[in-house]
């Protein structure tokens, strides 16, 4: 009954995680976006939490506040503080067609579905079931940085995406190996140093965050 | 005993006759008082009624059959779909001859019909009323089916009676699928009832209005009976969803003693989704109506997720 | 020990020059760090030649033919182009391109990448792989942008995305792969250690591994520039500086196609079938096709060499996938030649776009007048990368054809097409580039000629005349890939 009860609160936070990668597909204002993604990574980190002490695999503790104090804390944060300095803090996005990237949104959890369906059959973890939602949130990270033209909002696609992978290792096989995961975080650090010089970059150089401004480099001329 | 089932469903229907108004009165109270006004009071909504009743009905020449027939079409639907939802009791006769799709289509039959006569006349705010309504519910349909949807596969059938005993013996609160669904249902209630921010049911206004424009031409007994087939429509939405999401305390046992408690609990239900519904409706403004589509997508997709996280986490 | 030389030494070289900063002698210390560097790799590959595979740091680093190989290359051209970019890139500071700070940034970085790229190489560890990958990205996105123009901004943000996304996705196929092996190896982090994985790969579960196989060529393939994922490779070439492009094409792109035969041989292990070496050779198929017609259209030099590189990894992805040991030995040493080549090429081009102020085709004329070692130069590297013989790019070209004429005869004209159009292509556009009379614009300039005339002797000697060592060596890592 333990057990069983925690399944069902992991299985709720994994819809709630695949629930805040579908508002972030949708939202258009940035603090919006923000605020989303730190929700996503508090599912997440709790999840890990949750699993960590059913299963007895306390390395995923460590995991848990890791993605707490980078996803839920620093990341948002950083984001908040970029977003302020370079004054697009009221910009709003404009998305087309939203009903139709929502329909492909649903197209891809299904595929995820489809997809994980020989690892759930393999599995024997009580966590085999959100596989599935963690290879959904990836894949719409993925379509939020492809439909998406803002440079914050595509960096926030792919955070999500890690985010997605994170999850996929907890559920997957109760996380990767702990030099493993602390190799990923400190990338992700890395990424987002990198990102927040180059929001001021192109910031400086086109005078807006629009990536649609980008398109010097075109084939054939 | 033979007749419980039948006095039950009686009753039902007296409740919801009489308890309608009351509830949009409760609603019209709760949000004068936000807004730091005088309320007129919980059973304004009656005078109202009873105004109407003594009006004379002023048709237009040209009007056909459709036009004249539809407020009684419509009563009498929302009179049927109240036997339909388990208020008090989940053993209701009309439940078993009739399941969610069925109430689904009965709510379809009155809106098309509502449509059929706003265009009767011929003006052109019945036109538009009845084009922007048949917009709202081609995308609230679906959405609402595919909560239901949700919801019969969690309980393994489409009967409401049944729906509500197996969630409510095999209840869990972390079923993703059922919240889920429970989010799509508010939205899909909000516009199927037209409150804010899909229409909003205080205004006359001819660029927004949706419902009011198409009964624009109805008068005296005729637009009583719409209004309060409308409060009814309000009323019944609200217990579809606390009699599938929140069964607490509907009785199942097929013992008197208990209807009491039930409807006290009922009525409590009945208060706090009123206030729920307020506070939706003072927090948000009305959208634009070409962001409709975006809002029901959302509810669309939030049924379809619901259904999804059934098959994959559950 | 000269493993762990190998390894701190450009780590630390990162850390003095990113201390040092703009002085005089900065770029001494970069091309002494990478020397040492070049010169620990040596002894390691002399140790394992001696010895033969080796596991190390508690079974963390791992060495054998096939890595040491490429390890040794690494050095070998990360020390070429730091000679290479004592000069062009004091021009370029020279022409105002880049301050000091940037100066600073670059130095430091060109070894950290170093580093992520040798650790890559050389970790047992599958997810330490893509830990070394991720940062090979990103110690590169910024030089790419080092010059802070807006296509250079466009191609360094291109660069960051795509190549994130496609090492999400790698990463994703990493988890599978744990997945699989935690099953026959319990949990922890000896389920991750290639060697481990390597002894049990016909134990592993064949449907997670196929679907694992999917996401890590997707993800690794983005990183190799396999056609369709290959959109940031031509950017990234063309818009930063020049050295940074000969290591990514002599280097990166090797690196990860090593990540991605280790994982095939995985794959087909559990899998018992050619599953994933066919997939490989779909994608390297592609690629030859694709980037050869691209080459057609091309205007500028870095834009069009970048894609004949992709075209080359595409030969070496469909030789892996093609597997048997001819087409192997030719995917290595098509590997080989093809690093030192197009490295010795975008140096002579970097001097070329220097003296013309251009990197427009259309404006560069008369090289061999202006500076016969830039012209003969670039001349004798696209002989070499066309595949003429007496080059080693011939010999391998060779194998490879050869091996697909007996393996899969149908998709042999495929590949001679690719090679025709890439052939005419390059030339076509390379021959009024070297010949011709000085234009008024072109300035003359003090090039760079040791790491040139080195990269092109060493592939002349292959072409000519395998070495014994080598020969034997790659033997080895042929059969360790079986």
């Amino acid at each position: 009954m333990h057990t069983n009860l925690a399944a069902q609160i992991n299985s709720f936070l994994a819809a709630m995680v695949l629930l805040t990668a579908f508002g972030m597909l949708v939202q258009r204002r940035m603090y919006g976006l923000i605020h989303l993604f730190a929700w996503q990574g508090l599912f997440l980190s709790i999840s890990t939490a949750i699993v960590g002490f059913v299963a007895g695999a306390h390395h995923l503790y460590i995991s848990s506040i890791l993605t707490l104090s980078l996803k839920v804390i620093l990341l948002p944060y950083i984001l908040h503080v970029l977003i302020q300095r370079l004054k697009i803090h009221k910009e709003v996005e404009t998305i087309v067609n939203v009903p139709m990237t929502m329909l492909i949104g649903i197209a891809l959890v299904i595929f995820s579905y489809h997809l994980t369906a020989p690892v759930r059959e393999l599995s024997t973890l009580m966590t085999r079931s959100t596989l599935a939602v963690a290879l959904a949130t990836v894949m719409l990270g993925l379509l939020m940085m492809i439909t998406r033209k803002h440079a914050v909002t595509q960096i926030i696609g792919f955070l999500a995406m890690e985010n997605g992978l994170f999850f996929a290792a907890t559920s997957a096989t109760y996380g990767m190996p702990l030099v493993v995961e602390l190799g990923v975080a400190l990338d992700i650090l890395i990424a987002a140093f990198i990102f927040g010089i180059f929001f001021f970059h192109i910031h400086k150089t086109f005078d807006s965050l629009d990536v649609d401004q980008m398109a010097r480099l075109k084939e054939g001329d | 005993m033979i007749l419980y089932p039948f006095i039950i469903e009686i009753l039902q229907l007296l409740i919801i006759l009489a308890l309608a108004p009351v509830f949009a009165g409760w609603i019209k109270m709760l949000k004068c008082w936000s807004q730091g006004r005088t309320s007129p009071g919980l059973f304004q909504p009656y005078r109202d009624i009873i105004k109407l009743f003594s009006k004379d009905v002023v048709i237009a020449g040209n009007a056909s059959w459709i036009f004249r027939f539809t407020p009684y079409l419509v009563f009498g639907v929302a009179v049927l779909a109240g036997g339909i939802v388990p208020m008090l009791s989940v053993d209701l006769p009309l439940a078993a001859t009739a399941d969610v799709i069925a109430l689904v289509a009965l709510f379809a039959i009155a809106r098309f019909f509502t449509a059929l006569a706003g265009m009767d006349i011929g003006t052109a705010f019945g036109g538009m009323g009845s084009s922007r309504e048949m917009t709202i519910a081609s995308l609230a349909e679906p959405a609402m089916l595919m909560a239901i949807f949700t919801v019969s596969l969690a309980s393994k059938s489409t009967s409401l009676s049944e729906m509500v005993q197996v969630i409510y013996s095999g209840l869990s609160v972390f079923r993703p699928s059922l919240a889920f669904a429970l989010l799509a249902f508010i939205l899909i209630t909000l516009a199927e009832t037209g409150r804010i921010p899909v229409d909003n049911p205080a205004t006359h206004l001819e660029l927004t209005m949706i419902h009011e424009a198409m009964i624009l031409e109805y008068s005296g007994r005729h637009l009583a009976l719409l209004e309060w087939a409308g409060m009814m429509k309000l009323f019944l939405f609200v217990m579809l969803g606390v009699a599938v999401f929140a069964p607490w305390g509907i009785e199942a046992s097929g013992d008197f003693a208990a209807i009491p408690a039930a409807f006290l609990f009922m009525i409590l239900k009945l208060a706090a989704a009123g206030a729920g519904l307020v506070l939706i409706e003072t927090g948000l403004a009305k959208m634009r109506l070409f962001r409709l589509t975006e809002f029901l997508g959302s509810a669309f997709l939030l049924a379809t997720l619901g259904m999804l996280s059934y098959f994959i986490l559950e | 020990m000269p493993l762990l030389i190998l390894l701190s030494v450009p780590l630390f070289a990162a850390i003095v020059l990113a201390f040092i900063g703009d002085r005089k002698y900065a770029p001494e210390i970069n091309i002494l760090g990478s020397a040492a560097t070049f010169a620990a790799g040596i002894s390691l590959a002399l140790e394992v030649y001696a010895e033969g595979p080796m596991l190390a740091g508690g079974k963390f680093f791992f060495v054998d033919a096939f890595n040491v190989y490429l390890a040794v290359l690494t050095s070998f051209v990360s020390m070429t182009t730091a000679i290479f970019s004592r000069r062009y890139m004091r021009k370029e500071r020279q022409d105002g391109h880049v301050g000091p700070i940037r100066m600073r940034f670059y130095h430091a970085m060109f070894q950290l990448f170093i580093f992520a790229m040798l650790l890559c190489l050389l970790t047992n560890n599958v997810g330490v792989l893509w830990i070394a990958m991720e940062l090979a990205t990103l110690s590169t996105v910024l030089l790419v942008s080092l010059y802070r123009t807006p296509s250079a901004i466009e191609a360094a943000w291109k660069y960051f995305i795509l190549c994130g996304v496609g090492i999400a996705l790698a990463l994703f196929g990493t988890v599978l792969l744990y997945f699989a092996a935690e099953k026959v190896l319990g949990a922890g982090g000896e389920a991750l250690l290639w060697t481990n994985l390597s002894q049990v790969s016909g134990k592993l579960e064949p449907t997670v591994l196929s679907l694992a196989f999917v996401f890590l060529m997707v993800g690794y393939g983005t990183k190799v520039g396999l056609v369709p994922v290959h959109n940031w490779l031509p950017d990234a070439h063309s818009e930063g500086p020049t050295p940074i492009s000969a290591v990514l094409s002599g280097l990166l792109l090797n690196v990860a196609l090593y990540a991605l035969v280790r994982c095939k041989v995985l794959v087909d292990g559990s899998t018992g079938t050619h599953h994933a070496g066919d997939i490989m050779m779909g994608f390297g198929l592609l690629s030859i096709i694709v980037a050869a017609f691209s080459l057609l259209r091309q205007k500028d030099i870095k834009r069009m060499f970048a894609y004949s590189s992709i075209e080359h990894m595409g030969i070496a992805t469909f030789a892996f996938g093609l597997g048997g040991p001819i087409a192997t030995f030719g995917a290595l040493l098509h590997m080989l030649v093809h690093s030192l080549t197009k490295s010795s090429i975008f140096f002579t081009v970097g001097h070329a776009s220097q003296m013309h102020w251009t990197q427009e085709m259309d404006r560069i004329k008369g090289l061999i007048k202006g500076n016969p070692l830039v012209g003969w130069g670039l001349m004798f590297g696209v002989m070499a990368i066309v595949g003429m013989p007496p080059f080693g790019v011939f010999t391998s070209e060779f194998l490879i054809l050869t091996a697909t004429m007996k393996d899969a005869p149908f998709l042999t004209p495929f590949l001679l097409l690719g090679f025709a159009v890439a052939f005419a292509a390059l030339f076509r556009r390379v021959q009024p580039m070297v010949t011709g009379p000085v234009p008024s614009y072109q300035r003359p300039l003090k090039a760079a000629h040791i790491p040139v005339m080195l990269h092109m002797a060493l592939v002349l000697v292959i072409g000519i005349y395998m070495p014994d060592f080598l020969n034997r060596w790659f033997h080895t890592a042929v059969e360790l890939l079986k």
